[in-house]
């Protein structure tokens, strides 16, 4: 199947990011004192790398479900902006629809927004792929992490770069393809403005909605340029 | 440590439903209707923006007023971002970033 082997070459990049921080996961929860069964089932069903890793903590803590519910809100808050872009995408594609939206996470949405298809390939089947191959590390991930435990062969510390480096070739290919630069400056300044006002934990969502009213206020200028490329 | 299956099953379930909501708001919002002009404009600006921020998101957690000033992300970054204007290869540029980044933490930093 073209659409496969396509989907998986796009995806090697996330096989590091996910195999790793899943199997951090994995490693918290079986240190926790929680079977692997529990970190496959949260795998499966929240697949959200960060939260999860949270979720063990407020776990051992015995933190209130509401408390739970409030975290976990402002963690993934940020997913409310990805689908933006995805909805005609997305909704054409039958049963498919509503796992490609509950799977959008911060990876598997750079990947689909950077994919370049070859000639001839199904599109909606190689998102579709996209999508499930990357669910399937990060189960593949946590199993792992679940499995193991501390007793990790081998010293991963700074693996995890690697998702910082993927997000960083999708902005350079975004930057060389992309007819408006505003976008990127806006996302370099709000950033920095909020993270220097709020500080790391904080300035994600501030940035993030800042960055979406000043495209709206800038919308002729930026349109302008598309149009001519 | 709380370790019963309700309270476990409770933490899951509403951390796995809370998650799905922020997924799915837009297209809860939109996804019935055509689509309005300004969100079709906003899909496609938008993720410019939203990647450059996920990249700070990534390296939030560096101390830029002590030593070693975040040095071994700065380094590794710009490893990533040469590789990948000079051979184009995005696997390369990744792999290159990372090991760059593990030796770094491991031997200088």
């Amino acid at each position: 199947m073209r659409e496969f082997r396509f989907a998986v070459k796009q995806t090697i990049a996330i096989f590091f990011t996910y195999l790793f921080i899943g199997m951090a996961f994995g490693v918290l929860m079986n240190e926790a004192g929680y079977s692997v069964f529990w970190s496959v089932i949260a795998a499966l069903f929240i697949y959200a790398g960060s939260m999860q890793i949270v979720m063990v903590s407020l776990l051992t803590a015995g933190a209130p479900v509401l408390a739970v519910a409030v975290m976990t809100f402002f963690i993934n808050a940020r997913h409310i902006f990805y689908g933006v872009g995805f909805i005609d995408r997305f909704r054409k594609m039958g049963w498919k629809y509503p796992y490609m939206v509950l799977t959008l996470t911060d990876e598997t949405y750079s990947v689909l927004c950077s994919v370049d298809y070859e000639v001839g390939l199904d599109r909606e089947k190689t998102d579709f792929f996209i999508a499930l191959i990357d669910h399937c590390y990060w189960m593949l991930g946590c199993f792992l992490g679940g499995c193991m435990g501390q007793f990790l062969p081998w010293n991963t510390a700074g693996i995890e770069f690697s998702a910082t480096a993927f997000f960083l070739v999708v902005v350079i290919n975004q930057w060389q393809q992309y007819p408006s630069k505003i976008p990127f400056f806006t996302g370099i300044i709000s950033s920095v403005i909020f993270y220097c006002l709020l500080g790391a934990d904080n300035f994600l969502i501030p940035s993030l909605s800042v960055s979406l009213i000043v495209l709206l206020v800038l919308r002729d200028r930026v349109a302008l340029r598309m149009e001519g490329a | 440590m709380v370790n019963n299956l309700a309270y476990m099953t409770g933490v899951i379930a509403i951390t796995a439903l809370v998650t799905w909501l922020t997924r799915a708001l837009p297209f809860l919002i939109f996804g019935k209707r055509r689509l309005p002009q300004t969100i079709e404009y906003l899909g496609k600006v938008l993720p410019s923006a939203i990647m450059v921020i996920l990249v700070f998101y990534c390296v939030r957690n560096i101390n830029l007023t002590q030593y070693p000033y975040g040095m071994a992300e700065i380094i590794s970054s710009i490893a990533v971002i040469l590789t990948q204007m000079w051979r184009k290869n995005m696997y390369l540029a990744i792999i290159v970033g990372t090991v760059c980044y593990m030796i770094l933490i491991r031997t200088v930093f």
